[in-house]
This record gives structure tokens, C-alpha cells and sequence, in this order.
């Protein structure tokens, strides 16, 4: 019972990082192939530390096992983010059948500068408190 | 068991190599930069797949020593590109 749930985790484990290598490949631009790697590898890498756990079965292997699923789950949406903003920032081209890019309208990539969508007049008006700073 | 084992290392290698076309093709820096962050994240699984088959668990190590040099290389890279500013390659 429990080699076949293993092997089924194994295969399902190698299926997913091989759909996102495809996703890689195939895909049009830098945002949708992040897209693609991130979470498809993110799960392929964590079901097969989970088959690892239910392989060995000893207390100290599957605590290593779920500590490499938790550091994967925690940075690679970190590292996706960092890289995603960097490739932006870079200019990195987007699809030419993007819909919306709402950055762009907003953001000066000169100053780095990123307005809220909410400079009114009304807004801009300086209300001063009695604990300001004289 | 085994032709589980073969039949997933079989596929991640296939992946491996459908990321090296990225890394190679790659039209910008970040693509490139992703395709290694893939790279980091397959071996983590080839090296379970590995344990498995071996029944060594020390190899665990090996695979969070894998998955942290990842992260940092990811954060190091996604700096360097940052600080370089809009380019065109």
C-alpha cells in the first residue's frame, strides 16, 4: 500500500516538473514562464520530499524532509517575486497580446516613483496634528 | 519500484534538458535567470529520487544545501540585474 502511494507521488512528483520545464519552453514571455516554473516545480519538488518521508520513515529523515518542503514553499515565492520585479525593471518585453499592465501607467521608471491612482487635489492637502514635530 | 524510479528520473532529465533550451535560447537575462532557478528546484527532486533509490538519507542534506545556494543565487542575481538598470539584450 505504501510503495504503490509512493510511487504514485514519485510520478506525480516528476510529471509536474516536467510539465514546467515545458511551460518554460513554450510560453511567450518572462512573467507567464515565472508563471509556469514557480508553482509547478514548487509542488513536483515537495511531493517527492513527501515520498522521501514515507520512504525512510524515521523520525530524524522525514523532520529533514518537511524542512526542505517548508524552506521550498517559503522562498521560491520570495525568489519569484524578486526576480519577477528585477525582469520589469529591466524592461524585460511583455507579450504582445497582454491585456492590462497597470504598472505601467503609474510608475516612472526613471525615479522609481509609483503613484496610488488617488492624487486629488482633495488628497494632497496637508492636515497637521497636534503631536507633529513643531 | 525500480521502473517507477527510471521512469521519473527518465522524465526529470527530459526536463532538465527542455530548461537548458531556455537557458540557451533565453532572449533576455531574467528568462535565463529563471531557467537556472528551475534547474536548482529539479535537482532538489532528482536528488530525492536518488535517496530513494539508494537508501542513503544523508543525501537530504545535499538537497537543502541545494535549495538554499538557490535562493541566494536567485536574490544575488535579481540585485545585480536591478542595479544595471533598463537594458536591451
Amino acid at each position: 500500500m505504501i510503495e504503490m502511494f509512493k510511487a504514485g507521488l514519485i510520478l506525480t512528483g516528476a510529471l509536474f516538473m516536467f510539465l514546467a520545464a515545458l511551460g518554460l519552453v513554450r510560453l511567450p514571455d518572462l512573467l507567464t514562464r515565472m508563471h509556469a516554473t514557480t508553482k509547478a516545480a514548487t509542488l513536483g519538488a515537495s511531493l517527492i520530499m513527501l515520498a522521501v518521508a514515507l520512504h525512510f520513515g524515521e523520525v530524524a529523515v522525514v523532520a529533514r524532509a518537511l524542512g526542505v518542503i517548508l524552506f521550498i514553499m517559503m522562498t521560491a515565492p520570495v525568489a519569484a517575486h524578486v526576480i519577477g520585479r528585477a525582469g520589469y525593471f529591466v524592461g524585460a518585453k511583455l507579450w504582445h497580446g497582454t491585456i492590462k499592465d497597470e504598472l505601467r501607467p503609474n510608475y516612472d521608471p526613471l525615479t522609481h516613483e509609483l503613484k496610488s491612482g488617488l492624487e486629488t487635489d482633495a488628497n494632497a492637502v496637508h492636515h497637521p496634528r497636534e503631536s507633529d514635530p513643531k | 519500484m525500480s521502473t517507477v524510479i527510471l521512469a521519473s528520473l527518465a522524465l526529470m532529465s527530459l526536463a532538465l534538458c527542455l530548461a537548458f533550451v531556455r537557458l540557451y535560447r533565453g532572449p533576455s537575462l531574467p528568462d535565463r535567470v529563471v531557467a537556472l532557478e528551475l534547474f536548482s528546484s529539479m535537482i532538489v527532486g532528482i536528488i530525492g529520487v536518488v535517496a530513494i533509490a539508494t537508501d542513503v538519507p544523508s543525501l537530504l542534506d545535499v538537497a537543502i544545501v541545494m535549495a538554499l545556494m538557490a535562493f541566494m543565487a536567485a536574490i544575488g542575481f535579481a540585485r545585480f540585474l536591478e542595479r544595471g538598470g533598463p537594458r536591451d539584450d
